[in-house]
């Protein structure tokens, strides 16, 4: 196998391609020229540990979702697989009191991400980015929480919101018998709770992803803008905003995913009872939580599977072929 | 800019909207450390006086007891330590398995190039729920004896490493591939025509030029593993084998008892990521923006 590779890439780098290849690939092509047998075999070694390390973890895994999804099985022995064909995503749909809210709170969660801390984190950059004093401390003020581990932040905030020891029940004299505002239990109130501490960390890394964007607008445009006579907004939505393009790209993709890997703070949070449920959610409790269903959880992942990739692909493929164009 | 800047500086030495800025700059970053703060503030108080008077009251005596006390209770530097375990051969091998994979992939074209880092970085977006399921199953097929205490994948260090390093070196493998191309091509096509082989091109031309992305990428890697809760709470079975971010959810109810001590737990886990966050934020911000500013 090894030795079929090297006579085969070697005839092709024998003839030049078509006119049409760039002076970079002609580079790469002499590259290749110059390998020794050794050096393909290292090469094979680099790219294919870890490749296959990824594609068995990663890719089968998710092929495996969607094969099992189609099954019941009780995990024991590979013969009690049965193939059941559409039946678990019909009682996914159909039967399940948990599935639509969870559909429901995880779109709300992009929602909420992307109307409040989103063109909150744009704000505080586009003002950490004028020369400013103390801007390094108030940058690290807001990015502080993005660090933090989610579950740590579910404690602190547990901190705040519990009923009886809270901040927010302590201040408002809610916390006595009969005044009691269930901040965490009560399925009104903790969807939003949790919210608010997802969109406190939420705010700072949108900030960084917009000043690292800010930072590459060129100076001399708002210069130009402000000779012209543009206010400070003006300049913002004519100038600045247009050209902030490819980090609005980043956001939207980072926040919807953000919002479909939204995990560990409702865990912590309450475990997604309700009022919190998650996609994410479902699919664990079907396998530490009481009822270890693998086709059935397995087909919540493939819902949460199918809405990523609607979002994954069409993004990698714009930043190729832009890469490509590069 | 800076012209303008400066001509608005010359006229109106102090200017209102800046004052109005810093006061509300001030204000809303004293609002986002306020949960910390409150943290903080409970943890250093004593149960029995916060119990007897209130969470919102005038405190009589703060100390570092419920640190100490949630520190020594739960036997924390066992967890740090596992952490430790888990975190340090994690972020070295994801390094080193990305950085192949982008050299092999920036520097060769072998057509399936682009096919590769794109499996890579899509890998890396996916929800880790997608693929828990049948991981899940996987790590207790496979059967380990006398390599993992567990006898299987399922329930140790080794099932989580590989975990994190196949998941994690999707993006750096992009992070990395970008960064590579950017180094001249005639440095390692030189080196190819004096007859270096390509592992020397990979280990001594081009990694010792990837310094700085490497060490930005350690930094946000140390960070994000270290984090980790999901992989841990479900890959792990015994209470004892978990990282400490994932135990904390176990010790909260077995030994933090109070808020007051639960506060003081969760913040003692925030410690070491804060640190390195001080001592490496250059590099962090740097990592974390590295992927997307090219977009």
């Amino acid at each position: 196998m090894t030795t079929e590779i090297p006579t085969k890439s070697q005839e092709a780098a024998a003839v030049p391609p078509p006119g049409r290849a760039s002076e970079k690939k002609r580079v790469q092509q002499g590259h290749k020229r110059l390998l020794t047998r050794r050096d393909r075999i290292t090469l094979a070694f680099m790219a294919g540990v870890p490749t296959i390390l990824h594609v068995l973890l990663v890719w089968v895994t998710a092929l495996a979702s969607i094969l099992l999804a189609f099954t019941t099985w009780d995990g024991i022995g590979f013969d009690s697989i049965k193939w059941v064909g559409l039946d678990n995503f019909k009682q996914l749909f159909t039967d399940n009191p948990q599935f639509w809210p969870a559909v429901q709170h995880n779109v709300i969660w992009f929602v909420v991400l992307i109307l409040i801390p989103t063109p909150f984190g744009l704000f505080l950059a586009v003002q950490l980015d004028k020369k400013i004093r103390f801007t390094r401390i108030y940058q690290t003020a807001f990015f502080l929480p993005v660090v933090i581990s989610m579950a740590c932040i579910g404690f602190v905030w547990q901190l705040i919101y519990n009923p009886d020891t809270g901040l927010i029940n302590s201040i408002i004299g809610a916390n006595k018998p009969g005044h009691y505002i269930d901040w965490i239990g009560d399925p009104k109130l903790n969807l939003w709770a949790v919210l608010i501490a997802a969109s406190w960390r939420h705010a700072g890394y949108m900030m960084i992803l917009y000043l690292a964007g800010l930072k590459s607008v060129d100076p001399s445009l708002r210069e130009a803008s402000a000779l012209d006579g543009a206010n400070e907004w003006q300049t913002f939505k004519n100038v600045i905003f247009p050209t902030l393009r490819p980090t609005n790209t980043v956001v939207l993709v980072v926040t919807i995913i953000e919002a479909l890997r939204a995990f560990d703070l409702v865990f912590v949070f309450n475990k997604g009872a309700q009022g919190t449920e998650l996609l994410s959610i479902l699919v664990t409790n079907n396998i530490i939580g009481e009822s270890s269903r693998i086709g059935y959880g397995s087909a919540i992942a493939v819902v949460l599977l199918v809405i990523s990739l609607i979002v994954i692909i069409p993004y990698l493929i714009a930043t190729f072929r832009k890469e490509r164009r590069a | 800019m800076s012209t303008v800047s400066a001509l608005a500086k010359q006229r109106n030495p102090i200017r209102p909207a800046r004052v109005l800025l810093h006061v509300f700059l001030a204000g809303a970053a004293l609002a986002w450390l306020a949960p910390l703060l409150w943290a903080i503030f409970s943890a250093m108080r004593p149960y029995s006086e916060t119990s007897e008077r209130g969470y919102l009251s005038w405190p009589h005596t703060l100390n570092f007891d419920n640190f100490k006390n949630a520190f020594t209770q739960s036997d924390m530097t066992h967890y740090f330590m596992n952490t430790l375990i888990i975190a340090v051969p994690a972020v070295l091998l994801t390094l080193f398995l990305s950085s192949m994979v982008a050299f092999y992939v920036s520097r060769f074209d072998f057509r399936v190039n682009l096919a590769l880092l794109l499996v890579f970085t899509a890998g890396n977006l996916l929800p880790q729920q997608v693929i828990i399921t049948p991981l899940y199953r996987l790590y207790l097929l496979t059967n380990l004896p006398g390599i993992t205490a567990s006898g299987k994948l399922y329930d140790s260090a080794l099932g989580l490493v590989l975990i994190h390093v196949a998941f994690q070196s999707g993006f750096c493998a992009f992070v990395l591939s970008n960064y590579m191309r950017s180094l001249p091509h005639e440095l390692t096509e030189a080196a190819l025509v004096d007859g270096a082989s390509v592992w020397r091109l990979y280990w001594q031309i081009t990694l010792p030029l990837c310094r700085p992305a490497m060490a930005a990428l350690a930094t946000l890697l140390s960070i994000w593993i270290y984090n980790d809760f999901f992989w841990a709470l479900v890959l792990i079975s015994t209470g004892e084998n978990m990282p400490i971010t994932s135990a904390l959810n176990n010790l909260s109810g077995q030994y933090f008892t109070d808020p007051n001590l639960v506060a003081a737990g969760s913040l003692l886990t925030a410690i070491p990521t804060l640190i390195v966050y001080f001592v490496l934020q250059k590099q962090f911000v740097s990592g974390l923006t590295l992927g997307s500013a090219k977009g």
